[in-house]
């Protein structure tokens, strides 16, 4: 293991380069991620055997990407933003046809207006499309993931996609040190990939993307979401080995000072350490405050944020994106999760950072002194908004 | 050059058993152009009639790899099944000497309208695939939409006749010319009432290296209201009138494969059988019927004039 300095980016590319897939096809949406470009000098540079296939959308990079992953090959692409919401289509059509493609995403706000920094607008939008989904708070986990990532997809009771998030800018392209695993350890980690069934490894010809009416969809789709349930029976088991190799802890939402607190926040990605530098303040200061970031979305782990978040006063959510007319889709997870308690904390939602507004500590602070008072209402509530 | 009787006897990558209207030429037409290689085949179709009534879970007339992803889509699918051929091979998970053709079909819907965009691309990055286009003139498995290969004149749904604009008031778009604009090896335009013809650019086609592009005339029963016996018929009299040349676009170079010359028949002779131009024949119409002809003469003469110069387009 060596610490390298890299981009959130980079640090995509660099596990995708040990990953070394047979086939990748991207795009550059407006702009493209870092990660495409730094891979595809990784391609044109002989330090990877990938096939790259330079397409000409996003929709394209994807239908390109569920093709070579149903011939047998092990295939990624990577996207953003409005390039997410222009795949959308095939998106659900890879998850359908139950092909374990992995896809790193830089979280970026969509259109309109145009404006390409960060929020969670892009992903949250594909919440229900069938994808496993991982967020990532800095480039090391955006880094780790992408291993966690390829062994959940592949194996064989699960075999659906994820997505790898990261926050736009703020993670994609500020450079940290990352601890990066030896090439030989991170290939041996991740494996061979033989699927069962595929167009040109089967022995026997196979029929993908068949039509299934009112007789057989509705069992298909149910397949679907026991192969989700199966990721909470083998996450640890892949997530364990990895921590054999990294020494680092890879729990489905990680808890922050939660064992005593009365008020706990809960995020996703990025705005996670900037929360945990204002708890570390205000534990100083004798403030009962925490922290529960949660690492995989989709699916959601009920339980576990239940169990942390069941004795606290009040929760306070923060979200990174809309769902226009309801509950923002964490705050609206965070409830499901204390449904039916006995004693539920109070929750409260707070919108902020769209389109990239920045998350100030003073925001944080602001929220926390809110929920210690025990201000919570059914109101959406917002950070960093004028007016 | 197989003769039908031994295509009869061959062993079919499409069977029966599919779900295709009574009469209906598409699967005719796929299952023809696959019988030109022995090679394996991996086909991927793009959503319309013939990824419909092929693949009714839990039956699917494929037998050889076959799939579907969505509408839009069939070029840049076999582009990923193709480059994962490539790629498999590289690292020896397929064997060398493994030889696989990749092909993939959609109607003019898939074709000329919502998947140019990704055909074009697969086009230009140069995959050895062949794209095979069998062109009904409309969206048939929706119930006769307007396309942009619906022809001047003809009833849609959603572009019906009505009483101040009588159906299509626009030109097919020409496809086979967008296709060689792309400086591919071979594009070649057939019709099922030619075996022969259809047969050698099929093997053309699924020989070449590199890209290569097979549009062919597919006649709808339902939607063009012709008799279930009619397709081929149809197919003959769309070359016999020169709506439908038969053509050959190679390296650039233009060459007509048939010239009806003196039998050329006027074009309502193609019209007349069909439900849809039904309105066209009648004598207030006759300005759009002109229009109709004027263009078929101009198209046909272009391309044997293209042909008699001889001379490469790129």
């Amino acid at each position: 293991m060596q610490k390298k300095a890299l981009t959130g980016a980079g640090a995509s590319a660099e596990a995708m380069r040990q990953i070394n897939p047979d086939v990748v096809a991207a795009y550059p949406i407006t702009p493209q991620t870092p990660i495409m470009e730094t891979f595809a000098k990784f391609v044109n540079d002989g330090k990877v055997s990938t096939e790259l296939i330079r397409v000409e959308s996003e929709h394209s990079a994807m239908s390109a990407v569920i093709g070579a992953s149903s011939a047998g090959a092990r295939a990624m692409t990577a996207t953003s933003s409005v390039g997410l919401a222009l795949m959308f289509e095939v998106v659900n059509a890879a998850s359908g046809m139950r092909l374990p493609i992995t896809m790193p995403v830089v979280n970026r706000a969509l259109s309109s207006p145009i404006n390409i920094h960060c929020d969670h607008s892009d992903t949250m939008a594909c919440r229900d499309a069938g994808w496993i989904q991982l967020y990532s708070e800095n480039a090391q986990e955006a880094y780790d993931n992408m291993f966690l990532a390829q062994k959940l997809s592949e194996h064989p009771e699960i075999l659906l996609p994820t997505m790898i998030m990261q926050d736009g800018f703020i993670t994609s392209h500020s450079v940290e040190p990352v601890e990066v695993l030896d090439d030989e350890t991170a290939k041996s980690f991740i494996g061979s990939y033989n699927p069962e069934h595929s167009l040109l490894l089967s022995k026997k010809p196979v029929t993908f993307g068949a039509l299934q009416l009112f007789d057989y969809f509705f069992e298909t789709k149910r397949q679907q979401e026991l192969a989700m349930d199966n990721v909470w029976r083998f996450y640890y088991s892949i997530a364990d080995e990895l921590t054999q190799l990294t020494g680092r802890q890879y729990p489905l939402a990680e808890p922050y000072h939660t064992e005593d607190a009365e008020v706990i926040l809960v995020a996703l990605n990025s705005a996670a350490s900037t929360i945990k530098a204002v708890v570390n303040k205000l534990r100083k200061q004798g403030k009962k405050a925490g922290l529960l970031k949660i690492r995989l979305f989709r699916p959601f782990p009920y339980s576990e944020v239940s169990q942390h978040l069941q004795k606290v006063k009040s929760v306070g959510v923060f979200d990174r994106s809309y769902s226009f007319g309801a509950n923002s889709p964490l705050l609206s997870e965070i409830i499901s999760s204390l449904f039916g308690l006995e004693q539920a904390p109070k929750v409260q939602g707070y919108i902020f950072g769209l389109g990239g507004r920045d998350l100030l500590e003073a925001d944080i602070e602001k929220a926390f002194e809110e929920l210690f008072q025990g201000k919570t209402s059914f109101e959406k509530k917002y950070l960093g908004l004028r007016g | 050059m197989m003769n039908l009787f031994d295509f009869a006897k061959k062993a079919h990558k499409l069977l029966p058993g599919h779900r295709s209207c009574a009469g209906c030429p598409a699967p005719i037409v796929a299952r023809a152009i696959l019988s030109a290689t022995d090679d394996e085949v991996v086909v991927s179709n793009a959503t319309g009639c013939l990824e419909v009534v092929t693949t009714i879970y839990p039956q699917s007339s494929w037998n050889i790899p076959f799939i579907h992803n969505t509408f839009e889509n069939a070029a840049a699918t076999i582009s990923g099944v193709e480059t994962a051929y490539r790629s498999l091979k590289k690292s020896g998970r397929i064997n060398q000497n493994r030889k696989i053709r990749f092909v993939a079909f959609g109607g003019d819907g898939g074709t000329y309208d919502i998947g140019l965009q990704s055909l074009s691309a697969a086009l230009e990055r140069g995959h050895t695939f062949t794209y095979v286009c069998y062109d009904n003139e409309g969206y048939m498995n929706t119930g006769g939409q307007r396309s942009s290969a619906t022809p001047i004149g003809a009833n849609t749904t959603t572009d019906p006749v009505g009483e101040v604009r009588v159906g299509k008031q626009e030109s097919r778009k020409d496809l086979m010319k967008i296709v060689a604009a792309h400086h591919i090896p071979y594009a070649a335009q057939a019709s099922l009432s030619n075996w022969p013809d259809l047969l050698k650019k099929a093997q053309k086609a699924l020989s070449t290296e590199g890209p290569s592009f097979l549009l062919v005339l597919s006649p709808c029963v339902a939607v063009w209201k012709i008799k279930p016996d009619m397709a081929v018929e149809l197919s003959r009299l769309a070359v016999d009138t020169c709506f439908w040349p038969l053509y050959e676009i190679e390296d650039g170079k233009f060459r007509l494969n048939f010239d009806p010359a003196g039998n050329k028949l006027p074009i309502a002779e193609f019209l007349k059988h069909q439900g849809r131009y039904k309105h066209l024949l009648e004598p207030k119409n006759k300005k759009l019927l002109d229009r109709l002809q004027a263009e078929v003469d101009h198209e046909f003469e272009k391309i044997k004039k293209l042909s008699e110069i001889g001379i490469s387009v790129f």
